[in-house]
């Protein structure tokens, strides 16, 4: 051992293995991908589970469908700007979309509490119901089941989308290629904190509605633009940093991001401040990140603004052959910031 | 954001960055005691746009850091129990503890509940008479008041199921402590900013005097810590050693008393062991025994604890700014933050956890893209 001075110790000994299931584990970050890779993806795994996308494509009798699945546990099941029904469709078309498919259909399993209300129910299902009619995506199939009070928190969806793969257009996050640019389609933060702030407990007042939206309109902007997008994400559980991480990582790029042009909307902006976090983790649900060759990028923008949901898309970084498979961000007063992944859930901080 | 954008604008910072460098006629070492501060430098990326012209110590101001391992064992004990509620503030609960930590507690039963103030886990407490609600009280001067408020609210409202695990630390004795250190390297200060709101900044100028050190109270955002680096660096030129005040919207030479007075009332000095750092005498605050009904530590019989830190890891002197992370032989190695030895690679602005990052940027940006371009 070193000598030590006179005000020296030591410290602490190493975090033992996980043996249970941490809400750390449902984060997005690390701890996700290591239960992913450690857990399931050894025993289950096959080629198209292995490129670990928003879904996968697979050739059924000489046709490419494209199949994704999610499962919602938001509390509160209603917030503003949305409820966990709209939610469960948009949440599982977008990540159809993002893969360059069309949706073709849609399947909802429920997971009930007993005593559950069914008027609050009634409304979650119609919300559902216009949701899918808006996308013009059938729920072709459905289950049910009933667990006993106190066995779930009231209500739980799994939905899971099939998608018509398009061979023209098939972005993917391992086709970033240095050169590209990376466009945002809209304000980030918005869903995290709206859900933050209403949730029970902080008392906490805002006007903050999440961005909850159907994007399949806006990627059929980008389709009939005919640009090659190399990568196309919806950056939800973790935020842009987990996004722009996992598709560095997939790709071997490295991405710079410019802190002075993020769109973060002044009260997202404020209740990241209040609560000690960043906006960069904090989740989406209703924008797009996209990869695109820089001679191509007026154009995407171009069609991305052209939509409701793409008008305030714009350009919040590039790919570059540096640092490969990490994120660095250009502060405003012009230094550097590592962009990592999160080891779990983003924690407030003390001071 | 009114009261926030202005003091991040770069069209100011600029010119800041390039006036510390030119005053600056060698390098000097400055240290930030506040996590605050830490967390605005890494942020910002400021070390690396003064380099050369200041090096900065993140200082022991973390109270993640900083609380020792059997305070963090004894909240680990208390929030594994059936009856309690534990309530904390949301970064201690990935501290590491002697075998896991209060996520991992909470994973296993625990009910472990992150507060944004502990007059929230005081009202937690009111709504259910029937536990044991305990809340986490650590931190500087700076949550020593609203923690002093709950205790006496507490006994003002007659809540016989609340009480509170301190750890608080003070301020002054570290500066103290690292300045008598043998092979200190820090030459100045930047007191935190909001400790001194509380306390003002009286107890700092005999140690400026005695130990020749310049210290300068200064705030948390960008032009803030540029503007104290700068009235720090042109004490450092002109010789001499005075305790001067930057953060003048919020803090005033007295402090606020209404806050020193519940502090003082409710909280008394002990000795008080740093994690990294050893026992630094009269640093932390610990219930009066007036309050004693409100200390989880004598309600649940918890006692003396002994435990045994890694000697693997060099966090104390770390903290002091003896050593640079990079030059602890676990550096990188058997010390990364998914595997963390100590706090400091824990926490994404300790000191180690912020070299951690940067060093692997740099070795990336360096090296022969690997298979980027094809």
């Amino acid at each position: 051992m070193t000598a030590v001075s006179p005000v020296t110790l030591a410290c602490p000994v190493p975090l033992v293995a996980h043996d249970r299931v941490q809400l750390g584990h449902g984060s997005g970050g690390k701890m996700s991908a290591a239960l992913l890779r450690q857990r399931f993806l050894p025993a289950l795994a096959n080629e198209a589970l292995a490129r670990l996308g928003d879904g996968s494509m697979v050739n059924v009798a000489g046709v490419d469908v494209v199949v994704s699945t999610d499962t919602f546990v938001v509390s509160p099941l209603e917030f503003p700007g949305g409820d966990i029904g709209s939610l469960a469709v948009h949440g599982t078309l977008n990540d159809v979309a993002m893969m360059g498919a069309r949706p073709v259909c849609l399947t909802a399993g429920f997971v009930l509490e007993e005593g559950f209300p069914l008027d609050i129910l009634d409304r979650i299902v119609r919300s559902m119901a216009d949701a899918a009619s808006l996308a013009g995506v059938p729920v072709v199939a459905g289950d049910t089941k009933v667990v006993e009070r106190g066995k779930a928190d009231g209500l739980y969806i799994n939905t899971t989308g099939i998608g018509a793969a398009d061979a023209q257009f098939r972005p993917a996050p391992e086709r970033a290629r240095a050169g590209d640019v990376v466009i945002v389609s809209g304000a980030i933060g918005r869903h995290g904190m709206a859900i933050m702030a209403a949730r029970e407990g902080l008392a906490f007042e805002t006007t903050i509605t999440s961005d909850s939206a159907c994007l399949v309109g806006l990627v059929e902007r980008l389709r009939t633009a005919r640009v090659d997008v190399h990568v196309l994400r919806d950056p939800t559980r973790g935020g842009v940093a987990s996004a722009l991480n996992e598709i560095a990582a997939a790709s071997g790029v490295g991405v710079e991001i410019d802190e002075t042009v993020l769109p973060v909307p002044d009260d997202v902006r404020a209740a990241c401040e209040v609560l000690g976090l960043d906006p960069l983790y904090v989740a989406n649900e209703g924008i797009l990140l996209a990869f695109v060759p820089a001679e191509d990028a007026e154009r995407v923008l171009a069609a991305l603004r052209s939509h409701p949901l793409g008008a305030g898309a714009l350009q919040i970084g590039r790919a570059i052959t540096g640092h490969p498979g990490m994120v660095a961000l250009r502060t405003s007063l012009g230094g550097t910031r590592i962009v990592d992944l999160l080891p779990g859930d983003q924690l407030p901080r003390i001071c | 954001m009114k009261y926030l954008s202005e003091y991040r604008d770069a069209a100011i910072a600029r010119p800041l960055i390039e006036r510390i460098k030119r005053t600056a006629t060698r390098p000097w070492t400055l240290m930030e005691v506040c996590g605050g501060q830490t967390h605005t430098i890494v942020r910002q990326g400021l070390d690396e746009l003064l380099e050369g012209a200041i090096e900065m110590i993140h200082g022991p101001g973390c109270p993640v850091c900083v609380t020792p391992l059997e305070q963090i064992d004894k909240a680990l004990m208390l929030a594994a129990r059936p009856d309690v509620i534990f309530t904390s503030f949301g970064d201690m609960l990935r501290v590491p503890g002697s075998d896991c930590d209060l996520q991992q507690v909470r994973a296993r039963g625990g009910n472990v509940r992150v507060v944004y103030s502990p007059l929230d886990a005081l009202e937690i407490a009111r709504r259910h008479p029937d536990r044991e609600v305990v809340f986490f009280a650590v931190g500087f001067e700076t949550t020593a008041p609203a923690n002093a408020m709950a205790v006496w609210r507490a006994r003002e409202l007659g809540v016989p199921n609340f009480t509170v695990l301190v750890s608080h630390v003070t301020v002054p004795p570290a500066i103290s402590a690292i300045m008598q250190s043998p092979d200190n390297r820090v030459q100045g200060f930047l007191a935190a900013g909001h400790v001194c709101a509380v306390m003002g900044w009286t107890e700092y100028e005999p140690l400026a005097m005695r130990h020749r050190v310049p210290i300068v109270v200064t705030g948390f955002e960008p032009l803030d810590i540029l503007e104290g680096m700068l009235m720090a660096v042109e004490q450092l030129e002109t010789g001499r050693h005075t305790v001067e005040n930057q953060y003048v919207r919020s803090v005033r030479r007295e402090g606020t008393p209404a806050a020193r007075t519940r502090v003082e009332e409710v909280f008394e000095l002990v000795d008080r062991k740093w994690r990294g750092i050893g026992e630094i005498p009269m640093s932390g605050l610990r219930l009066r025994p007036a309050f004693a009904a409100f200390d989880a530590e004598l309600k649940f019989g918890l006692g003396d604890i002994h435990v045994n830190e890694s000697p693997e890891c060099h966090a104390g002197e770390v903290l002091t700014g003896k050593l640079k992370p990079p030059r602890c032989p676990a550096f990188g190695t058997r010390c990364t933050p998914e595997h963390p030895l100590g706090a400091l690679m824990v926490s994404s602005e300790g000191a180690c956890a912020a070299y951690y990052h940067l060093a692997k940027y740099r070795a990336a940006s360096e090296a022969e893209p690997a298979g980027a371009v094809s």
